[in-house]
């Protein structure tokens, strides 16, 4: 990967997305949902998108409004029902959106393994589950295994807290879930942060994500709930 | 494992604190928990301070703390079930796949989870009531479910249509195979297996009063 570019804002962070494209967007529930760049996702315009997501919007965020929207042909996602998933409830009833139903931990697993090369891996959870249907299975050391696949996108959209101009990342409390795996996994990552900051004020030794997963970040100076940083 | 002396007492079926706290008396100081959404979050309530019990939130957390006062909620500080929580003092956060590689890496000592249906096996149904065109999620049910060292179950035994929710085969889809081990109800705590069930406890019925409710012949643990 080149090295990270600071983009002026979220439009041109998010660069060209073509149409059918697989998108990863980070967050659990809002926590961590890289709001602004779903909305330069909006704004961008393209379509009949696969969105790898744990959950499939709340209310009117960005991610209900792209379904809403008829942007996404297909979720990935282990938990679309909340209370306030209309947009995706009504999509899926109607059949304008295709579910992939995947259990959280194959998910987050899935995505690590696009991230590090892994082919495939077994695991003991689905088996036996209507969501192991049709998966090729395997008795390891008496306990029976789901061959999963590994998820790759071309895009990862993610919120972290800061970033250093070396596209180094540091997260916030448990809006961290999905992003550093799903950084790794894309073929092009980009990051909306509070800040970012120079090279060398980030600890090293704290980095999460370091810069090497970062295509480009933007400095939205908002956290979680779309605030305006103190 | 079992700290029966703490258990409440009662010659009534349990309320649903009363299950919790049933619950956390069988959990060990120092053990690692996750504590499924519903009727699991209230054993949180009654687990001793001084018990050196660790929550792990599937999110992303070990260490989690108490809801906060309303005005002092932190958006990017969320239980499983997406509402505010506190850290504790050691606490840490991780990624997704590190919190689930906890799980199923047989690092968390005891996974509480609600229920639909769990079989006299151990089998569990919690995910989807196979309605059709609800919409279905599952979240981290499935990898609870078979991944901590001890999955037990908090449930009525009834359904609010009086149907049992102990049963010799599930019917609904299953979250797990043979993951459960012991089930916390209001009338009975069971333990379930590759033997059957079995009665641990009963609170306002008798063994064979609960044999007659289930339609099931259930053993005795001693």
């Amino acid at each position: 990967m080149s090295a990270t570019v600071l983009a002026p804002d979220a439009l041109a962070a998010l660069g060209d997305v073509a149409d059918g494209a697989t998108v990863m967007i980070g967050g659990f529930g809002p926590a961590g949902q890289p709001t602004e760049l779903v909305e330069a996702l909006l704004a961008q315009g393209a379509t009949g998108l696969t969105v790898v997501s744990n959950n499939a919007g709340n209310g009117d965020d960005p991610l209900a409004r792209l379904i809403r929207d008829g942007r996404v042909a297909k979720m990935v996602c282990s938990f679309p029902r909340q209370v306030d998933s209309w947009h995706f409830d009504a999509a899926y009833r109607s059949g304008a959106v295709e579910l992939e139903l995947v259990p959280q931990g194959n998910l987050a697993e899935r995505i690590r393994a696009a991230g590090a090369g892994i082919g495939a891996f077994y695991t003991p959870t689905g088996y036996g589950t209507p969501l192991a249907d049709g998966k090729e299975t395997r008795r390891i050391d008496g306990v029976d295994h789901v061959l999963e696949h590994p998820i790759h996108a071309d895009l990862a959209l993610v919120r972290a807290d800061r970033a250093d101009r070396a596209g180094n990342l540091v997260y916030r409390k448990t809006a961290r879930n999905f992003g550093p795996v799903m950084a790794t996994a894309a073929r092009r990552t980009v990051v909306q942060v509070r800040e970012v900051v120079p090279a060398g004020a980030l600890d090293p030794e704290a980095v999460v994500t370091p810069g090497i997963y970062v295509d480009a970040v933007v400095a939205t100076g908002t956290h979680a709930g779309g605030e305006a940083s103190a | 494992m079992t700290h029966l002396e703490h258990a409440p007492r009662t010659d009534t079926p349990l309320t649903k604190a009363q299950i919790a706290a049933r619950v956390a008396a069988d959990i060990a100081p120092g053990s690692y928990v996750n504590l499924g959404i519903g009727l699991p979050t209230l054993v949180a309530d009654h687990l001793d301070p001084g018990s050196g019990v660790t929550l792990h939130t599937e999110n992303g957390m070990l260490g989690m703390g108490p809801a906060p006062e309303p005005d002092a909620a932190d958006p990017d500080l969320v239980n499983a079930g997406k509402t505010p929580v506190t850290e504790l003092p050691g606490a840490a956060y991780f990624h997704q796949a590190d919190s689930f590689a906890m799980m199923r890496g047989g690092h968390i000592d005891v996974c509480v989870l609600g229920a639909f249906q769990v079989s006299v096996t151990g089998d569990l149904a919690n995910w989807s009531t196979g309605e059709p065109g609800a919409v279905p999620a599952v979240g981290g049910a499935m990898d609870l479910a078979v991944g901590a060292r001890r999955t037990v179950v908090t449930m009525t035994l009834l359904t609010k249509d009086g149907a049992p929710k102990l049963v010799e085969r599930c019917t609904l889809p299953l979250t797990g195979v043979a993951c459960v081990s012991r089930v916390y109800t209001d009338l009975a705590v069971l333990d379930v297996g590759p033997d059957g069930a079995r009665v641990v406890e009963t609170f306002g019925t008798t063994h064979g009063e609960l044999e007659t409710l289930l339609g099931l012949t259930l053993g005795r643990t001693s």
